[in-house]
């Protein structure tokens, strides 16, 4: 890892920050592209990893990121093979991503919040809040088809039958999400997929 | 009636105890433990800064917490909400994280990564089609508004277009239309 990697890493990520309206899972399909597809930072697989060891983790879902980070900083350190240094880069690239992804939304909060308290019933506030609903709507579902994807390479139809059962039971059901997440590993693991 | 919290340590631990709690969705704990545990606000006040807290980029409950721990406490009340919501949360998933890999070469484990990497795809798409009946009510029309989601969809996940430049695109048209659809209420 180069220094100017670095900066740019943490760059990207303090203004996927300030682009991140709907959370964290809005940025998943711009994460994918800069870090597996552009950069080669992750592979498919370790990014499907670092988002679903995620999801089992109690706490924001913006935590993601500091899985990522630490895969990226194991990864390029050379494994858990090297030892140490490896472990002690991973941490350091978790707590740097994390911060760079949180905090330039969180002082844009801080300043904002009066100002958007007056003016949140203004028309350009709300044209604002109501026109990004499609958008978000469309980066969570991208978010889903490049997860699905990046843990289904082969595309099994059973690990896309678990995906689309998944989907309906979150939907219809008040099913708890750590089951779901178990039913899967579950499955999984029988099967062998 | 409501309180308020003593100290920037008792917004750490608060806020700490909310993060564990978190399973997917956070809306419900923060509530609880907000308006009904700590009674620290009013639900009226919850869904006016819950709303305030969407309509900004980033993580909901992280602003929120930031918004919370700023209005009383300052700077450093904020900071210490939001530390407190990331840290221990954070350090768990390193834990599991480290475990799980540590055990990843072993078919089984493999297997079972995937199974459960196709089950959280289930639940961010499950998270995506919520927003359904919201557009069947947009100010822009259900047609359009579909169009939009559709549209960067394809861009994102298809294209594999920059965020920035989706936002861009989409976000300037749906948001124009969007603008021009809301005509302030005494002119109309």
């Amino acid at each position: 890892m180069t220094w100017q990697l670095w900066l740019d890493l943490h760059l990207h990520f303090c203004m996927l920050s300030l682009l991140a309206v709907g959370g964290a899972l809005a940025i998943i399909p711009e994460m994918h592209r800069y870090l597996v597809t552009d950069l080669h930072l992750m592979s498919e697989i370790a990014f499907s990893q670092s988002v679903t060891l995620s999801q089992i983790a109690p706490g924001p879902n913006i935590l993601l990121v500091a899985v990522m980070g630490w895969n990226i900083g194991l990864q390029s350190a050379g494994g858990f093979e090297a030892g140490a240094a490896a472990i002690g880069l991973g941490l350091f690239m978790a707590l740097g991503l994390l911060a760079a992804v949180v905090l330039p939304s969180s002082l844009l909060s801080y300043f904002m919040v009066k100002w958007l308290q007056l003016h949140q019933h203004a028309r350009g506030v709300r044209a604002f809040k109501a026109g990004m609903i499609p958008l978000v709507m469309g980066l969570m579902l991208s978010a889903g088809w490049l997860l699905q994807t990046a843990s289904n390479p082969q595309t099994d139809w059973r690990l896309l039958l678990i995906c689309g059962v998944c989907m309906v039971l979150v939907l219809k059901t008040r099913v708890h999400l750590l089951w779901l997440m178990l039913g899967g590993a579950v499955v999984g693991a029988l099967l062998g997929l | 009636m409501t309180s308020l919290p003593r100290s920037r340590t008792d917004l750490f631990w608060s806020f700490s105890w909310l993060g564990l709690q978190g399973f997917g969705g956070v809306l419900a704990v923060v509530q609880r433990e907000l308006v009904d545990r700590k009674k620290w606000m009013t639900l009226s006040e919850f869904a006016e800064e819950w709303a305030l807290a969407q309509t900004l980029p980033g993580p909901n409950v992280v602003n929120l917490s930031v918004m919370f721990g700023g209005k009383h406490f300052g700077p450093s009340g904020a900071f210490a909400a939001l530390s407190g919501l990331l840290f221990f949360p954070g350090l768990l998933m390193l834990a599991i994280v480290f475990t799980f890999q540590a055990f990843a070469h072993l078919p089984v484990v493999a297997s079972a990564l995937h199974g459960m990497g196709v089950a959280a795809a289930g639940m961010v798409l499950a998270a995506g089609w919520r927003f359904m009946p919201t557009l069947q009510q947009h100010p822009i029309g259900f047609p359009l508004a579909l169009g939009f989601a559709a549209l960067s969809f394809a861009l994102a996940a298809l294209v594999h277009w920059p965020l920035a430049h989706v936002i861009a695109l989409v976000g300037s048209l749906s948001c124009g239309l969007a603008w021009w659809r809301l005509v302030p209420k005494d002119a109309a």
